[in-house]
């Protein structure tokens, strides 16, 4: 297959419209089948019995009592997952945070399960399980966790990444470090120096549909996975090692997805539902309750961040500095790191050094969310970022058109960028209306940037022709944002039909080969390259049918606008022969007509956004108006706009609630105090104002057509945007966040002398 | 499980009363059936008020209103007559969760539930509404303070429903208003909360005053001190910053996920003087 992947410019028949999406009348309907939609006869209810710990040592677990309960099918602890995975620590704390072994980790680590008739008689069950705990000192603060008197999570780890292997045990797991120049000659070269330190609370993804699946694992050693996951092909792949089978024979399907943000990439029921299915021989149905989804499914990192940034009085940035600290749950992570790495990304820096240290604490394993760790590092960057421009005496806007990196520019984090969006979304911010609108009493306005370098990998699409001429386009990424829409259009593009001629389905994982999970904003940029390719390989296919069917050289019959046309005066006489045409005849010209692709999507291109808000403070009370907000973002092609439009608005919206409600509040006992949408605070459609939306469109010159991944730098630039735009209304810098309404009147009194 | 739906009070207080275990009476369920979701309770019976006659009206009197325990709280906001009369009791009825809830929840099950964050009961308090209760004994009235002990306690005693809230006429120039302070626009809950309710005389000067603060204290407070502070003055600015200073130093909060002892503080003074200002001015004083 010799595809090529470069862009080329052309005009669009389909892609850039705005049809009705494929799953929209079941969605709206209730009909559409998400996680805990599926049912299957003799099914059992599954439940997970909790720590309510911080911080434990798991003595004995006694599930005599569990197991003799009238009911019961199966009960189920660490010894029915027993550790397969080899000297894999990353597949190891998947395990362990799954069902934990030695110790809690963490208030809601899973430490046993039940499987039972009906949910009422494992409620029960879940109460006849004695654990027998010794309470260990907990940690569940990130700047805390990293003190010598610390309590150690985990003694074997030792700090990597420092030039002297460390002689103690500690919670910092790793230590990584970005940049190029001398930031030191740098600062000396600074006529303005600016120096904070930040603190980011922890936040959840708040999808609205529980983690949710139906395990049947069948006395052959086959199973069947359905399983509301962003990633079925992942899915299948850990859950086939954390329980001992081979792959194929555990086929997983997904379904509908009430929202991921990331969180829906790990496996946390999964393995413990097909651990019980095994044991009881029956299917098993495990939902979490939302509490359980707070506990024990993955929120983001708090955080705690110097950042220091050196400008000259003409406005040029001489150095840029920050150190980063992640917390990371009980497991390690990168978290750290890629904070580390998107800093600065926004920025054409000589000097520039970032360090991350990735942080053990007694809190849920950190999964990732939405351009994970960006938004955090973007805050605090972001935040200086102002200052410094006020401190010079330049407007925000231009103090960052200034310093913009550019096609050229040696990133942060290291590669050299290629053409890029950052200086035209910060361009058109400038010049939108927006900037130059009137702001009322107590009210501030706040721009800030953002990046995310998204992600292609490993795809493989089916592109099959119906003898009725319509198509069926199988993909393996879960659709979490309307790519089969836009799936559908690349496909009628591609081929040259209309789009409702396309029907596009994601596969279960024996349908189709391997597929990275959708995240990193890889959806429907590396499925419409597999698409494009798929669609390819069909035509290919049609041009040697028409050609049988005319009896000419295949060479002679290109495909134009849904049509096989002999080329040349000497076929004159030919008419066209449609899609519809050659597809009737497939039976007779040598059966079904399909299009294969399997790829990997390398050349996902960076991207950039710029936000702009205003925000109006209560100076009485501390409480905040979202007035206005817009965002401004690069998305190379947007394939379908309103769904671009759509994560735009999305990112944003998550990033408001993160920025001025949302938070994880543990008690002293280290217990979550918020499990819930009562008190932890997403915003509701009544406090965001219309998101508008301006989407920029500079080709990514690795896809056929300029497609960059749209889904997570929205969530990127908000928390830093918000934080100016409170901190000019107010009158004093907010750097922590959620600037919920008690921190900002305590910082306002404090500001006033009080 | 038992559920019944008695038709009658008599029968209502008899079911309740002769109930062996665990008792729960459900109205609207915005507050029952989220406990019983959430694994909290497991109540041996449920006795739904609803079918009891005459408890789903509000009913004018020669003595004011009469609101049944099962009216719920989108109802009493489509009566014009109630929120002539008292348009603080009916706002803060409009503010418990969201539209959809209001449409099953009631301001007797707000009261029952004896949160110290309840919407409707600072209002209730600063209105003076007294609460008719049917007993095995028979009926009597007691003022709604009276009704919330300690947070999820009331002083009910066995076999007792209340039947309605009982709402006085009201003189010339009277107003009421309720506030309360959340961090998102609805679908949330107090962190801090005020109702006041004046009476004013022929100039203007506040003849009678209630003001009650909730989320501050184990229950909801009635603050005289903060009545006081606004009788026998018109609402000038040194009135307002006295009764803002009063309600704050009448709180009793502590620290929570919710908000900071200092800011519930200083947030009851805020919102006394806001609620007050709307008072006023629904009373006729300019």
């Amino acid at each position: 297959m010799n595809f090529d992947p470069r862009f080329s410019g052309r005009n669009f028949t389909s892609v850039g419209t705005r049809p009705i999406r494929p799953d929209g009348v079941d969605k709206v309907t209730g009909r559409a089948r998400y996680g805990a939609d599926f049912n299957m006869a003799g099914q059992l209810v599954g439940r997970v019995l909790r720590s309510p710990h911080a911080h434990a040592t798991i003595r004995k677990i006694d599930t005599s009592k569990a197991e003799k309960l009238p009911g019961v099918k199966a009960v189920i602890t660490s010894t029915d997952l027993p550790d397969l995975t080899d000297g894999d620590s990353a597949m190891y704390d998947i395990l362990d945070n799954c069902m934990a072994r030695k110790k809690a980790l963490y208030d809601g680590h899973a430490v046993a399960a039940v499987a039972a008739v009906d949910a009422r008689t494992a409620r029960q069950a879940l109460k006849l399980i004695e654990v027998d705990y010794e309470v260990l000192p907990h940690v569940t603060d990130v700047d805390e966790a990293m003190k010598h008197s610390a309590p150690v999570l985990n003694d074997t780890i030792f700090t990597e990444g420092v030039e002297e292997k460390p002689t103690k045990p500690s919670n910092v797991t790793k230590r990584t470090q970005y940049g190029h120049g001398d930031v030191h000659e740098g600062f000396g070269q600074a006529d303005f120096i600016v120096e904070r330190s930040f603190k980011t609370e922890q936040t959840h993804q708040g999808y609205i549909e529980p983690h949710a699946c139906v395990a049947s694992v069948s006395s052959d050693g086959t199973a069947d996975l359905w399983v509301c996951t962003q990633g079925h092909f992942v899915y299948r792949q850990h859950c086939a090692q954390l329980l001992g089978m081979e792959a194929s024979k555990l086929r997983v399907t997904s379904s509908e997805i009430g929202g991921g943000f990331g969180g829906k990439t790990h496996v946390w029921a999964e393995p413990v539902a097909l651990a019980l299915s095994r044991k009881a021989g029956r299917p098993v149905k495990l939902v979490m309750a939302r509490d359980e989804v707070f506990r024990a499914s993955g929120p983001t990192s708090a955080t705690s961040i110097d950042v220091r940034i050196g400008a000259r009085k003409d406005g040029t940035i001489t150095a840029a500095e920050a150190t980063l600290r992640y917390s990371c749950g009980p497991y390690a992570g990168m978290w750290a790191e890629l904070g580390a790495m998107t800093a600065f990304a926004c920025y054409k820096l000589d000097n520039v050094k970032t360090v991350g240290y990735e942080v053990l604490v007694n809190r849920p394993k950190t999964a990732a969310y939405r351009a994970p760790s960006a938004p955090m590092a973007a805050f605090a960057v972001e935040s200086a970022v102002d200052e410094l421009a006020k401190e010079i005496g330049m407007d925000p806007v231009e103090f960052r058109i200034r310093n913009a990196a550019q096609e050229g520019t040696r990133s942060s984090y290291g590669p050299v960028y290629g053409p890029i969006g950052i200086g035209p979304t910060l361009e058109a911010a400038k010049n939108h209306p927006h900037m130059k609108a009137p702001l009322g009493k107590n009210q501030g306005r706040g721009m800030a940037c953002g990046f995310w370098f998204n992600f292609g990998g490993q795809t493989c699409t089916d592109l099959n022709i119906g003898m009725d001429g319509s198509v069926s386009l199988a993909v393996g990424t879960v659709d979490v944002g309307g790519s089969r829409a836009s799936l559908s259009l690349v496909a009628a593009e591609e081929l040259g039909i209309a789009y409702e001629q396309v029907k596009a389905v994601v596969a279960d994982t024996s349908s189709l080969g391997y597929n990275d999970m959708t995240d990193g904003s890889r959806g429907t940029f590396s499925s419409s390259m597999a698409t494009i390719s798929a669609a390819r390989n069909a035509i290919k296919i049609l041009r040697e049918r028409a050609a049988q069917m005319w009896d000419i050289p295949v060479d002679d019959v290109v495909w134009e606008k849904g049509h096989a046309i002999a080329k040349g005066e000497k076929y004159g006489n030919l008419a066209a022969l449609s899609l519809k045409e050659i597809a009737a005849a497939s039976g007779k010209t040598g059966g079904p007509i399909a299009g294969h692709s399997e790829l990997v999507a390398d050349g996902a291109g960076v991207s950039f956004a710029t936000h702009i808000c205003d925000i109006e403070v209560d100076p009485e009370t501390g409480a905040t108006r979202v007035l206005r907000y817009t965002v401004v973002q690069d998305a190379g092609k947007a394939v379908h706009p309103t769904y671009v439009e759509g994560q735009y608005q999305g990112g944003a919206a998550q990033g408001i609630g993160w920025a001025l409600n949302e938070e994880y509040i543990y008690g002293k006992d280290g217990r979550l105090q918020n499990p819930g949408f009562l008190d932890y605070r997403i915003p509701v459609c009544s406090d965001l104002p219309m998101i508008d939306t301006q989407i920029l469109e500079i080709p990514n010159p690795n896809h056929p057509y300029g497609v960059r991944g749209v889904g997570e730098t929205s969530i990127v630039p908000p928390l830093a945007a918000i934080a100016n735009a409170v901190s000019n209304a107010a009158g004093v810098r907010m750097t922590h966040i959620p600037m919920s309404p008690p921190r900002i009147l305590a910082a306002i009194e404090a500001e006033r002398g009080g | 499980m038992r559920y019944i739906r008695p038709l009658s009070m008599e029968d209502a207080v008899g079911q309740l009363a002769g109930s062996s275990g665990t008792a729960a009476i459900l109205a609207g369920g915005s507050d029952l059936l989220v406990r019983m979701k959430g694994g909290f309770i497991e109540p041996d019976l449920i006795l739904d008020i609803k079918a009891i006659d005459g408890l789903s009206e509000i009913r004018e009197t020669a003595e004011g209103f009469n609101i049944g325990a099962a009216v719920s709280c989108a109802l009493m906001g489509e009566s014009a007559a109630l929120k002539g009369e008292w348009p603080g009791i009916v706002e803060a009825a409009k503010l418990i969760g969201s539209k959809q809830v209001q449409g099953r929840c009631t301001i007797v099950g707000n009261l029952c539930n004896a949160s110290p964050a309840a919407d409707s009961v600072p209002a209730l308090v600063a209105a003076g509404a007294r609460a008719l209760i049917a007993g095995p004994g028979g009926k009597r009235t007691v003022p709604v303070e009276a009704v919330p002990t300690a947070p999820g306690k009331t002083s009910l005693a066995k076999g007792e429903i209340i039947e309605a809230i009982l709402l006085d006429k009201r003189p010339p120039r009277s107003g009421d208003a309720y506030l309360r302070f959340i961090p998102r626009t609805e679908m949330d809950i107090a962190v801090v909360s005020a109702g006041v309710n004046l009476t004013l005389d022929e100039q203007g000067v506040v003849k009678s005053a209630r003001v009650a603060l909730g989320a501050v204290a184990p229950t909801v407070l009635l603050v005289e001190e903060a009545a006081e502070a606004l009788i026998g003055r018109k609402l000038d600015e040194a009135a307002l910053e006295r009764l803002a200073k009063v309600c704050s130093g009448a709180c009793r909060p502590i620290d929570d996920k919710r908000g900071t002892v200092e800011f519930r503080r200083k947030v009851a003074g805020v919102l006394a003087r806001r609620a007050a200002t709307t008072a006023y001015a629904r009373a006729g004083g300019k």
